[in-house]
């Protein structure tokens, strides 16, 4: 009897433990079909863009007199060498669209890294030090989000002059604002708490309060803007590219391609489609894949 | 009311002298001489090049350059175009109406269908409709409207032929500016031709410049009809017997429209980013389309002054959204 009675609480236990919460947002995040479908493209262009020189049939620069502006193999006039057909001056688009993707996938990381680690540092230091230094760093940050974005990085890229370089920066310093504002919000917030306090009065240095104590607590608005922030930057570069002001020719970043395509867009409906479908969906996975990390990490959207 | 106001006011002018310091900065940060960089390849002769510099005060410290430039702001002169010699704010002045036109088009095209779709969506929720909302809007935003304008212009004008590729109005026509709002000043002159030809020529920069806001706008409807729907005083509507469309239409809409407008008012920004691009594709004579010229002519004054005006007019009209939004809300005005 004792031995029945003992064991029925430790089942009961058992059942209640709680999940690894890495666990329960993973049981989260794949039950939006959104999010997963995003984070599949997403992996399947790093793929691409990881082997794009063994995927891509061509050199994606490398110019074919005898083969410009062929259409895609399913049109009368293609040929299944050029699957995608070809660019004015003969180049293969499939390659040029899968070594985009390298770019594109680059521009947005390294943005978004720079964005967010500036960003979050100024947040943090805007967040603790408050005062003169709050105020001047949050007003710098108004100024910048008075602008609309793409006249910014227009602005920028004008006084540094054109090119992927500089255009990745300008997009960087656009974003720079949503970062510094989560993150300093966030700090506000925290700093409050008695955890804070605690490691306060255990003796903790304010580096160490500030990136081993709040940080890990604000991390989840930022790893979603981030993810959001991903989509921006392609977009906004690509935007540039489109304007002549990013990446320059013969570099196959997709905005470029658009640019250089305008002319055709009569004669070769290919040249035009393609470059912006393959901006189309690569952002639009990027803001599935943010939607669904905001909804499962977010404690106050959870059912 | 008035605290509200003039703390909203304290707030914007140190932002403003921000952006003046922000352009003045601007064109000291490019690289090189100015004078040399605005004579071009062909070079200048050394006293030109004094005469111009003391012209523009390139001579003085820096500290009284930005002095200058401010007083010279403070008096309407915002410097002259380097290409044509224009003064840069009389420039902006003709080619803004074409911008206003072209937006305000957008966010009514925007609202006519952003709203609709997005209280139906939360009505219907998790039917088939609403998903496709979802789904559109979610597109529409990702969308990069660049490529979208060509894509129109493939199918619209190349394939069917149904609207023209580029420009404002067809060159028969010629409407004296009045209002500078080509649809309204061809109505005035009573030329029914030169409306048509105008209309036909906003469709596709319309849809466009408005796809952005227009997603926008369904996914807030959305939420916020959401959100209210799930209200206590929506069950008492309903409980009352109100027919459905009423409590809707009435009761939760209202209360719905708050961060709408809030949205909408955000969008101006946005609107902006959209018209440079939207523009350029479709040789709009506006002011986004003017700025990218001014950019790949080297043309920084031009640059300087529209940046500059765009900023100011932004601002204005976040300063406007905010006090109407204190005024209809009054929860505002304390708790911020």
């Amino acid at each position: 009897m004792t031995a029945e009675v003992l064991k029925t609480p430790v089942v009961v236990a058992q059942a209640s433990a709680p999940l690894h919460p890495l666990w329960e947002f993973w049981s989260h995040f794949k039950a939006n079909f959104g999010a997963v479908a995003g984070l599949v493209v997403i992996v399947v262009l790093v793929l691409l863009a990881l082997f794009a020189d063994f995927v891509a049939p061509h050199s994606p620069i490398l110019t074919n007199n005898a083969a410009f502006l062929k259409p895609p193999f399913w049109q009368q006039g293609g040929a299944i060498a050029y699957p995608l057909g070809t660019d004015a001056i003969g180049r293969d688009i499939l390659s040029r669209l899968i070594h985009g993707a390298r770019l594109s996938l680059l521009i947005g990381i390294a943005v978004v890294t720079l964005s967010v680690i500036s960003g979050t540092v100024l947040g943090l230091v805007a967040g603790f030090f408050r005062g003169v230094i709050e105020i001047s760093i949050m007003r710098l940050m108004d100024i910048t989000l008075t602008l609309p974005s793409l006249l910014l990085a227009i602005v920028i890229v004008a006084i540094l002059g054109p090119g992927l370089m500089n255009a990745m920066l300008a997009v960087a310093i656009v974003l720079l604002p949503h970062y510094v504002r989560i993150a300093r919000a966030a700090v506000i917030s925290e700093v409050s708490k008695d955890y804070v306090t605690a490691a306060k009065v255990a003796g903790a240095g304010r580096l160490r309060l500030m990136f081993k104590e709040v940080l890990p607590n604000c991390a989840a608005p930022l790893i979603v803007q981030a993810t959001l922030g991903i989509s921006t930057a392609i977009l906004d570069a690509a935007a540039l590219g489109f304007l002549g002001l990013g990446a320059q020719p013969p570099l196959p970043e997709w905005g470029t391609m658009l640019a250089d395509a305008r002319e055709f867009v009569l004669r070769a409906w290919w040249v035009v489609t393609l470059p912006g479908l393959a901006i189309l969906v690569t952002v639009l996975a990027f803001n599935l894949l943010g939607d669904g990390l905001r909804d499962a990490l977010d404690p106050k959207l959870k059912r | 009311m008035l605290r509200f106001v003039f703390t909203r006011l304290s707030l914007v002018v140190p932002t403003f002298i921000g952006i003046t310091l922000l352009v003045f900065v601007l064109i000291r940060l490019i690289p090189g001489d100015p004078i040399e960089t605005m004579a071009g390849e062909r070079g200048i002769d050394p006293a030109r090049h004094a005469q111009l510099r003391k012209e523009y005060g390139f001579d003085q410290p820096v500290l009284v350059q930005y002095g200058l430039y401010l007083s010279r702001l403070v008096h309407g002169d915002l410097g002259r175009s380097i290409v044509t010699h224009e003064p840069v704010i009389s420039e902006f002045g003709t080619l803004f109406p074409a911008t206003i036109e072209l937006s305000v088009c957008a966010i009514l095209f925007a609202l006519c269908l952003g709203l609709p779709a997005g209280i139906i969506a939360a009505v219907r929720r998790n039917s088939i409709f609403d998903h496709g909302v979802m789904g559109v809007s979610l597109t529409g935003y990702s969308m990069p409207i660049f490529w979208w304008g060509l894509l129109l212009i493939l199918l619209f004008s190349v394939q069917l032929g149904w609207t023209p590729v580029s420009g404002r109005i067809a060159v028969q026509y010629y409407i004296e500016p009045v209002t500078g709002f080509l649809l309204i000043d061809a109505l005035l002159a009573g030329d029914f031709g030169a409306f048509r030809s105008a209309l036909s020529h906003l469709v596709l920069p319309t849809i466009v410049l408005g796809t952005v806001p227009l997603a926008v706008i369904a996914r807030m409807t959305r939420s916020a009809m959401l959100e209210v729907l799930g209200e206590d005083y929506i069950r008492t509507a309903r409980a009352k017997g109100l027919p459905g469309f009423r409590v809707i239409a009435i009761h939760a809409l209202r209360n719905a429209l708050i961060p709408v407008v809030t949205v909408i008012g955000l969008q101006v920004g946005v609107l902006f980013t959209g018209a440079i691009l939207t523009e350029t594709i479709f040789s709009w004579p506006g002011v986004g389309k003017w700025l990218i010229e001014g950019i790949n002519r080297r043309d920084y004054p031009v640059l300087q002054g529209g940046t500059l005006l765009i900023g100011a007019i932004v601002m204005i009209v976040n300063l406007l959204v905010d006090v109407t939004y204190g005024l209809i809300n009054p929860r505002i005005r304390y708790t911020r």
